[in-house]
């Protein structure tokens, strides 16, 4: 992760003094008028995605609720709770770092199919027999490159082969899969590197390495969205890509660096289920794309772009590995699991809907009626 | 203006240079040569042994399977070409037969158009290409079905598969054995299923249940995994964390098995045994080494392929089985499920994949 601050923080004093003199002031004047009527927006905003937010959690909480119910006896049991909590958030690790991506490529107004497909090329890509043979090292550098490439080919034919995402990247997921079974012979294949394998069982002051790793991507994912001009140009361009592009931004550029940063994330979680599995095949993290989308989409990013908070597609995640756990410990069947996602996804939806049309404008109108 | 722009064409060359370095890098990793590459099961022609074996009438063989998802899938297809190539009178003609039922349908017209003397075919559902083996069967040419039936006895000439039901059979009692001999009372069982939506899964899954019951055991927590190794290791946790204690698992299968295991380690739980299903290479390697908790696998075993095409050349030819009486190979053969311990398992490991 801290590769794609690096990249995009030096870019910025490189470019705009590239800008030619003449457009400077124009520029800097754009560039004042979107901070300054981003703040007071910015500012509704950020309380209408704490809301939704604590609206998650209440989901959260019911949830958990339900699990004590049903479970008293595993709930009574004081390390049984904690190990479960880690639990939860192992299973939402892998999941989490795809979702951070496809929240900034949704923000920004596309869409990522083909998470799942980069995830199981990347992870075949680095335990191939010669992979391995450059050690744990090689076989990070390899996933990542690897998931880098892919986002960065997604990103150049949407931007500049004027591909519609939906089409680019469900041409990607086919071809991505594809490559994987290829390289692997259709076989599984077994990671031997002890220091791989290790990502997934060490645990740090009792929480499990998987864990810290999902907190970081979160962590930098959210200071990328909200403290960096990268991630105010991302909102920009997903909310109104001509407005963004007569403010002087290179919306090109920009989609191109969102579905690479997509990419790279795919890398990372390549790696960590990889550790997980202890092992990679061609028909791995099947469907996590929709894992990932259903998720940012209950935490309250819009799928037209321009709004979206990490924070949500977090909980959004974390919700959905709850479901299963909670699915698990009562031994119920995976098919009602998937009806009562699926009614959550709904359900999310249209309870962020009442939101957006926002309770304060209603409240609002009622009071001018009173009045 | 000229400081900024020599600049960036000096980061320009950098990042060309690490991208062309990177690919070349990646490029050079996507080699998969082992050192110990995978044999295929095959029966050489024994030509010493004279009768079957005897080189006979030149016949073609058509084949056809699923683009292979599963190293079982991989090795059906190893198994059938190297058996083929083991007979000098074979000529071998496959298709591929795509990613799903409509894909293999236009894959098998094509291969029935070039006539050979017999197909052998793994549909991608039995149900849905039953059309398809009956097309054959009416232009004349014989179908051997591998592995997933035909609803319709007219639409094939010969049908071997593994029996799925008899793995189920065979896992649970294996476990009930063992806890016998422990002499646990009131076990706690796991079960970790392939993909649930398959006919396969649930048949293995009934022949589990039905075996236990009959001992007065059941299942305690089911969680379907989806034949890989990542949504293996995933159905483990969850089942881990549903089961405090465990005294025995049976999970579908070798392949999701290895996520199993990692899971296993993972959890750091070592309460339980477990019961493998398929009978892959690795596997039997675990069970001979005897470090882990899988004691055991029962066989659902990829060498069906390799018999159905000597099977499926006898048809061609018109000889029959040599050791039976019958003059014509028989119309229907399902394999026995074998357990596979660490007694045996020296004896199976060249049937592995």
């Amino acid at each position: 992760m801290s590769d794609v601050t690096d990249t995009s923080t030096p870019e910025r004093p490189a470019q705009l003094p590239a800008q030619s003199p003449p457009v400077d002031p124009a520029e800097t004047a754009a560039a004042e008028q979107r901070a300054g009527g981003r703040l007071s927006w910015w500012r509704g905003e950020g309380g209408e995605g704490a809301r939704r937010n604590l609206w998650l959690i209440g989901v959260l909480v019911a949830l958990i609720v339900i699990g004590v119910i049903t479970r008293p006896d595993l709930y009574g049991d004081s390390s049984w709770v904690w190990s479960n909590i880690l639990v939860i958030l192992k299973l939402a690790s892998v999941v989490g770092v795809v979702t951070v991506g496809m929240t900034f490529v949704i923000i920004g107004g596309g869409i990522d199919l083909s998470v799942g497909a980069i995830v199981a090329l990347a992870g075949v890509w680095a335990t191939t027999v010669a992979t391995q043979s450059y050690g744990a090292g090689g076989m990070i550098f390899c996933a990542l490159a690897v998931g880098l490439c892919v986002g960065l080919v997604n990103g150049v034919l949407i931007s500049y082969g004027r591909l519609v995402p939906f089409i680019a990247t469900l041409a990607m997921l086919v071809a991505a899969r594809g490559l994987a079974a290829e390289l692997s012979d259709k076989q599984t294949q077994v990671s031997d590197n002890a220091t791989i394998n290790g990502i997934a069982s060490t645990n740090l002051f009792g929480i499990p390495l998987l864990v810290y790793i999902l907190a970081a991507v979160v962590l930098a994912g959210w200071v990328l969205l909200n403290r960096t001009t990268f991630g105010r140009r991302t909102v920009a361009v997903g909310g109104n890509p001509e407005a963004a592009r007569l403010a002087g931004i290179d919306v090109k550029r920009h989609t191109v660096l969102l579905y690479a940063l997509s990419g790279l994330c795919c890398g990372i979680a390549a790696i960590m289920l990889t550790a997980q599995a202890t092992s990679a095949q061609a028909a791995m993290a099947n469907l996590y794309e929709l894992d990932a989308i259903a998720a940012a989409i209950i935490g309250g990013t819009l799928l037209s772009g321009g709004r979206g908070t990490i924070i949500g597609s977090l909980l959004g995640v974390i919700i959905f590995s709850t479901i299963t756990n909670l699915f698990a410990i009562n031994g119920l069947t995976t098919e009602a699991q998937n009806m009562v996602k699926g009614g959550i996804i709904v359900a999310a939806v249209l309870v962020q809907q009442v939101q957006f049309r926002s309770l304060t404008q209603f409240l609002g109108r009622n009071r001018l009626t009173t009045n | 203006m000229t400081e900024h722009s020599r600049d960036l064409s000096r980061r320009r060359l950098l990042f060309g240079g690490a991208a062309v370095g990177a690919g070349v890098l990646l490029a050079g990793c996507t080699s998969n040569e082992s050192d110990q590459p995978t044999t295929a099961q095959t029966k050489g022609a024994d030509a010493a042994a004279g009768g079957n074996a005897a080189p006979g009438e030149r016949v073609t063989i058509g084949f056809s399977a699923p683009a292979a998802d599963h190293g079982w899938l991989a090795a059906i297809t190893t198994n059938a070409k190297a058996q083929a190539a083991a007979y000098s009178d074979v000529e071998f003609k496959t298709v591929e037969a795509g990613a799903d039922a409509a894909a293999q349908r236009a894959a098998l017209s094509t291969l029935i158009s070039q006539k050979p003397d017999v197909i052998v075919l793994l549909p991608a559902d039995g149900k849905e290409l039953n059309a398809a083996g009956l097309e054959a069967m009416k232009a004349g040419i014989p179908v051997v079905n591998l592995d997933r039936a035909f609803p319709d006895a007219l639409a094939y000439r010969l049908q071997i598969k593994g029996d799925n039901y008899g793995m189920g059979v065979a896992a649970a009692n294996y476990i009930v054995a063992q806890l016998k001999a422990k002499g646990v009372s009131a076990p706690i069982i796991g079960e970790i299923a392939g993909t649930d939506s398959l006919e396969l899964t649930q048949e293995r899954s009934k022949g589990f249940a039905d075996t236990l019951a009959q001992n007065g055991l059941k299942v305690n927590n089911r969680r379907p995994a989806e034949f890989t190794a990542d949504s293996g290791q995933q159905a483990a946790t969850s089942l881990f964390q549903a089961l405090p204690k465990i005294d025995a698992i049976w999970n579908h299968d070798d392949d999701q098995g290895i996520g199993v295991l990692a899971a296993v380690t993972q959890a750091n739980r070592k309460e339980f045994f477990m019961v493998g299903g398929a009978g892959s290479k690795k596997a039997i390697e675990d069970i001979q080494a005897d470090n882990t908790v899988l004691k055991a696998t029962v066989t659902y075993s990829p060498s069906m392929a390799s018999s159905a095409i000597s099977l499926a050349r006898l048809i061609a030819q018109g000889k029959g089985m040599s050791d039976l009486v019958e003059l014509q190979v028989p119309k229907e053969l399902i394999l026995a499920s074998e357990t596979i311990t660490k007694e045996n398992a020296s004896s199976y490991l060249k049937l592995g994949f």
